[in-house]
Parts: structure tokens; C-alpha cells; sequence
């Protein structure tokens, strides 16, 4: 079991996970701010790695991509920085990012090195199941590496039934079709569209994402799904002064210490 | 088809659908049905009818008597450039819309560099009466402004990409985020011959009308279908699979594909996809691109916004991996001079795209009696601007 599965093993409801774009605002806070993610109460992290053409993204995260790489954030220099990871950091972590940088750093090469640093998971937005089965999936199993799935309101049931099989940690629900960053309106055809994953009875835990930006949206999400991850509105946060000191509470805005 | 593509959506190793799980249902949806709409009967109809009526097709195979005498070899040139709106973007256009059209999708979106495809769009959207919205890069807006008063005159909104580099590739972006959060009454009618299967392979088709026509007219002008040369210029690589398509399997055809080499290969600013790209993905298919050692994509440098793309088809990748066309470069001066020598020896402007392909001619050495066909893809009315400056006319 990796520190992922653990988790979910142990705990079923209110999770929250919080992405952040590695490189972004600084190039060297990564594992400050991971590690005072984990102080705040986050259940797990993502850590983005920065690509130049982001096409599942929103402004606020295309934005920090750019920044993130003016600054020099490569995958190499994040491997270097995860280095001290598991000497600064206990929750899961998943790296998620494009699938251009993967390959050209080499597939074998990056789940190696992920598993080395001590990475759970990785979330590749662009890369499909048939090239996941086909060319990854028995690299990522061989380093202990959970890929994550995404699944849309518009993904078939019978493909969720596959990605289900597929999926060993937890599924990402998408709580909308759209890019990161958009808001969200709970309406009743969401609502439906969670009731019926809920219906589906899955095997894997569910964890919705996209347009969790605060209390409200965060606590609806937790009613259908085991838990919500926060993107764009934490890069948002970290684009203020004294982002580090205030992570507490971002995350007691989202999350309140009960 | 031996150069064609697999089931998966592969051509040898390049290919394929890299997009993310919101795109799936739309993709699927086409893969699943452009073939059975492309082989209706009365697609097939509209499609023939409006290729005759309204673009003009068939377009010229015309027989370049001076180019001919200069070169020493039967020079032809594949007149897109008479075609409607001006190049052989609209082939693909029409084939799209009347696909989007059966599809049921009520509103067009498509990316532009140059503003030939997006002009293309808006046009077979005004004919059919559908919603368009062409996203174009910052930069090239600024660039090609004459192209987007044409687009606005023919109804489309035109949006200015500002994300990264604010050119083709990040237009691309956008077009692709706008079709993540439409999924249900949009499609994409993406400009090139790039993009997630079955985009590729559909671009491919609807553009192979160009080869399919000169092998008839080259049997009636030559006696033989099949000339020695093949030539076109390569941006995503539409008019040259178009060119290339029906002359694939005749081995004894020497195909070449000529990329914008800008002020040269070696210079940094350039467009030469497979002498300067890496295998990788860009824009959901795994191809050559243009990127630096952490898998960033570069952002690639021509005088002519057609060609000023960072990769190249799928099936150009595998053409060139197995070489079965030749691949070769053309930089901004030998364009330009191309292209004034065309006006000179023709009294045809080319556009500076298809000037690159011309620009080959001086780096061939022909036997004669050798048959040579060039795709002329575009009229160069919207790049006077840019000869004028050149040549201080
Ligand atoms: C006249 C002309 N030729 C060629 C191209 C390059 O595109 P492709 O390689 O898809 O033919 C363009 C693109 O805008 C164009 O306008």
C-alpha cells in the first residue's frame, strides 16, 4: 500500500487536497508550502509541474504554469527539491502535470524518480487509458505509483466501470466539463450527476475537484463524494503577500476546524 | 492504405488521442461517426456540389512554360490558390461544416495563425448560417489585421488568445479549452492536419480532393497519373497530405515537403519542425515538435504565419521516420524570392506559404522530361504587405 491507499483506508469523508503549482510564486517554497499544507489539516497534495501549454487549465493556473517556468521550475529541478520531501512532509503527494514532459524526461525515468522521492500518485490530464494501458501501466504498478483518473458529468457509465477497474486509490470527479479555475454552480443536473456516481456503488473512493473554491462548494462535494480538492483558488491565495503564514487559514476557510 | 492509419488512430508510432477525459465523449463521438457521415451519399453529394459550385474545384493543374524552360524539367503548379477565399483551407472547411451540420452542432469554433483557415471558417459558417467564434493569437491579430476584418465582416467573433506565446499554437489552446466547456453543441473544425485522432485522418480526406484531381488531370496533360516530384510546403502539413494523399503508394513518386526555415535552421529562429523537433505531444497527438529539454514547447519563428507552427501532423512524422517523403527546409529570403519570381515567370503571387515550396525548385536537379508538380496552396494578396516591405516596391 502506498500513503494514498493507506489514507483512504482510514479515512472515508471530508478529505481535502489542495494543488499548487510547483515553482509558483518562488521557485524554492515548494516544500514550504507543502509542509505547511500538512500543518493547516490537507489530507494530500498535488504538486502541478509546469507546462508550456496547459489546454486543461484556466487562466489562474495557465498563469502560474508561465511563471512557475520563468522562475526555472524543469522536472529536474522539482526532483531535486522533493529530495527533503519525505523528511518535511507525511501526507500522500501526487504530482500532476502534461504528458510532453514526462515523455521527453522518460516515463521509466520519472516513476523511478517519483517513487525515490517518495510521490503516491501521479494525474497526467492528457494522457488517455488506451496509452495508459498500453505503454505506462505496468511501469507506474512496478514503482508503486496509483495513476488517477478523471471522470466528467459526460463519461459514459460503462467507462466509468473501466476506469473504476483501472483506479487502485481514488477516482477524480470532475464536477463540471470545463477547464480549471471556472465557478461552479450547484445545480440540480450536478447534483444528479453526483447522485448517480454515488449510485454506482465504485469501488474506489471519489474525490470531486474543479470549482471547490470555499465552504459551500466544499461541503456539498463531501455529501457525494469522499472528499474535494481545491486548485486554482489556493494558486489564488499564493499570489498575496504572506501566502505562507495565512495557509492556516485558507484552509480553516474551506475547511473549519471542528 | 501502407502509410495509413491503424485503428487506434496511429500512424507507425505518431498519433493517437492524447486529451484530457472532458474531451473523450466529443472525440469519441467524431471517430465514431465521420466515416459512416463521410460515406453517406448525401454528404457525399453537398460535398462534391459545393467543392464545383461554390469553390471552384476542380481547381487548375497548369503547366508552368516558363518555370518549365528555367528549371528544365515539366513544372506544374496545383492552383489552390484559385480557390475560394483563396487557399486550400476551405476543402477541409466545407468538409467540416457539412459534418458539423449532421452532427447536429449548432456553433463552430476553429484557431488561425495566418487568418486563411479562420477566414475559411467564418466563410462555411456564413453559408451555412452557424455560430463562429475563431480564436486567434494576440500577436497575429496584430500581424494579419486585414484577416480579421475579413472574419468580422463574415460574422464570426474573433478572440484574441492571450496566453502564452499569443500565436497559432496558443489560439490552438484556447479553441481546445472553449470545446472543454461546450462539449454538447460545439465542434471544432481545427485548421491542419494535427490534433487528436480522428482529426488527422479526417483533415487528410477532405484535403486529398487536391491529389485526387491532379493524378487525373497529370493522366490527361502527360499521358501518365504519376509525375517524379511531388512538392508542397509544410506548416501542420494539411496542403501536403492533401498533395501527397493519392500518390502515397506509388513508391516511384519522390514526395517532399518543404518547412519554414525562417532565418535559418540553425539561427533559433525558425519553424524547421523535424530538423529542430523531438518526438513528444502537442495538441493531443504524439508527433515531431518543437520543444527544449524539460518538454516545454518552443515557439517556432517564419515570416509566414501559415507555417509558423511548432510541430507537424502524425503522418508527416511517420513519412518522414520512414522516409518515405523527404523533408526539407526553405528559409525566409529564398521564399520571398521565390515568390517574386513566380510574379515575374508567371504573373502569379503566391502566397508566401506556397513560396517556400517554389523556393526548392533551385535545390533540385531534374533529367528531362521529368514531371514536377507544386502545390501553390494560397494566393498571396494577404502577404503584399510583406513583399512590398521586402522588396521596397
Ligand atoms: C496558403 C497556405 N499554405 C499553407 C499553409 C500551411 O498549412 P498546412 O501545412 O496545414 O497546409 C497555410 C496556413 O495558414 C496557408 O494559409
Amino acid at each position: 500500500m502506498n500513503r494514498l491507499q493507506n489514507l483512504f483506508a482510514n479515512k472515508k469523508s471530508n478529505l481535502l487536497s489542495i494543488y499548487f503549482t510547483a515553482g509558483y510564486p518562488e521557485l524554492n517554497t515548494t516544500l514550504d508550502i507543502a509542509e505547511a499544507l500538512e500543518q493547516a489539516g490537507a489530507d494530500f497534495l498535488e504538486i502541478g509541474f509546469p507546462y508550456s501549454d496547459p489546454v486543461a487549465d484556466g487562466p489562474t493556473i495557465q498563469q502560474s504554469s508561465e511563471k512557475a517556468l520563468e522562475n526555472g521550475m524543469t522536472l529536474n529541478v522539482l526532483f531535486e527539491q522533493l529530495q527533503q520531501l519525505r523528511e518535511r512532509v507525511n501526507i500522500p503527494v501526487l504530482l500532476m502535470g502534461y504528458i510532453n514532459p514526462i515523455v521527453q524526461y522518460g516515463i521509466e525515468r520519472f516513476c523511478k524518480k517519483a517513487a525515490e522521492v517518495g510521490v503516491d500518485g501521479v494525474i497526467v490530464p492528457d494522457l488517455p487509458i488506451y496509452e495508459y494501458e498500453k505503454l505506462y501501466a505496468d511501469t507506474f504498478k512496478q514503482n508503486n505509483l496509483s495513476n488517477i483518473f478523471l471522470v466528467t458529468p459526460n463519461t459514459s457509465e460503462e467507462r466509468i466501470r473501466k476506469i473504476d477497474g483501472l483506479s487502485n486509490s481514488f477516482i477524480y470527479l470532475l464536477s463540471s466539463s470545463s477547464i480549471t479555475g471556472s465557478t461552479l454552480n450547484v445545480s440540480t443536473s450536478i447534483e444528479d450527476y453526483y447522485k448517480r456516481i454515488k449510485g454506482m456503488e465504485l469501488n474506489n473512493p471519489t474525490i470531486i475537484g474543479f470549482g471547490i473554491s470555499n465552504n459551500a462548494s466544499y461541503t456539498k462535494a463531501c455529501e457525494y463524494a469522499n472528499g474535494a480538492i481545491v486548485g486554482s483558488a489556493f494558486v489564488k491565495h499564493l499570489a498575496m503577500d504572506d501566502y505562507l503564514k495565512n495557509i492556516p487559514e485558507f484552509i480553516n476557510n474551506i475547511r473549519p476546524r471542528s | 492504405m501502407k502509410y495509413g492509419v491503424d485503428e487506434h488512430g496511429y500512424y507507425g508510432d505518431f498519433g493517437g488521442a492524447y486529451i484530457p477525459e472532458m474531451l473523450y465523449p466529443n472525440i469519441e463521438a467524431l471517430r465514431a461517426q465521420y466515416l459512416k457521415v463521410l460515406n453517406d451519399d448525401d454528404f457525399k453529394a453537398e460535398f462534391d456540389q459545393l467543392l464545383k459550385d461554390y469553390v471552384g474545384r476542380p481547381s487548375p493543374l497548369y503547366h508552368a512554360k516558363r518555370y518549365s524552360e528555367k528549371y528544365g524539367a515539366n513544372i506544374f503548379f496545383k492552383r489552390e490558390d484559385l480557390n475560394h477565399t483563396g487557399s486550400h483551407k476551405i476543402n477541409n472547411a466545407i468538409g467540416q461544416i457539412l459534418l458539423a451540420e449532421r452532427l447536429g452542432k449548432k456553433r463552430i469554433i476553429a484557431e488561425t495563425g495566418a487568418g486563411q483557415h479562420g477566414v475559411a471558417t467564418a466563410t462555411v459558417c456564413a453559408l451555412k448560417g452557424l455560430e463562429c467564434v475563431v480564436y486567434m493569437g494576440e500577436i497575429d491579430m496584430a500581424r494579419q489585421a486585414p484577416n480579421v476584418a475579413r472574419m468580422k465582416m463574415l460574422g464570426a467573433t474573433v478572440v484574441p488568445a492571450t496566453s502564452g506565446s499569443k500565436t497559432l499554437k496558443d489560439a490552438t489552446n484556447e479553441a481546445l479549452r472553449d470545446w472543454i466547456g461546450n462539449p454538447e453543441d460545439t465542434h471544432y473544425i481545427i485548421g491542419s492536419a494535427v490534433g487528436p485522432y480522428p482529426y488527422p485522418e479526417m483533415v487528410a480526406k477532405f484535403q486529398s480532393i487536391i491529389s485526387f484531381e491532379a493524378k487525373k488531370q497529370l493522366l490527361e496533360q502527360t499521358g501518365s497519373e504519376l509525375p517524379q516530384y511531388v512538392l508542397a510546403c509544410v506548416g501542420g502539413g494539411s496542403n501536403a497530405i492533401g498533395m501527397f494523399y493519392n500518390f502515397l503508394d506509388d513508391e516511384s513518386v519522390k514526395l517532399i515537403a518543404v518547412e519554414a526555415a525562417g532565418k535559418g535552421v540553425e539561427t533559433g529562429h525558425s519553424a524547421a519542425t523535424t530538423s529542430l523537433g523531438k518526438e513528444g505531444v502537442l495538441h493531443g497527438t504524439r508527433t515531431i515538435l518543437m520543444q527544449t529539454e524539460d518538454g516545454q514547447v518552443v515557439e517556432p519563428y517564419s515570416i509566414s504565419a501559415g507555417l509558423d507552427y511548432p510541430g507537424i501532423g502524425p503522418q508527416h512524422a511517420h513519412l518522414f521516420k520512414v522516409n518515405r517523403a523527404e523533408y526539407v527546409s526553405a528559409t525566409d529570403d529564398e521564399a520571398l524570392n521565390a515568390g517574386l519570381l513566380a510574379c515575374q515567370l508567371e504573373g502569379i503571387i503566391p502566397a508566401i506559404e506556397s513560396a517556400h515550396a517554389l523556393a526548392h525548385l533551385e535545390k533540385m536537379a531534374f533529367k528531362p522530361g521529368d514531371n514536377v508538380v507544386i502545390c501553390l496552396s494560397g494566393r498571396g494578396d494577404k502577404d503584399l504587405d510583406t513583399y512590398i516591405k521586402h522588396f521596397g516596391y
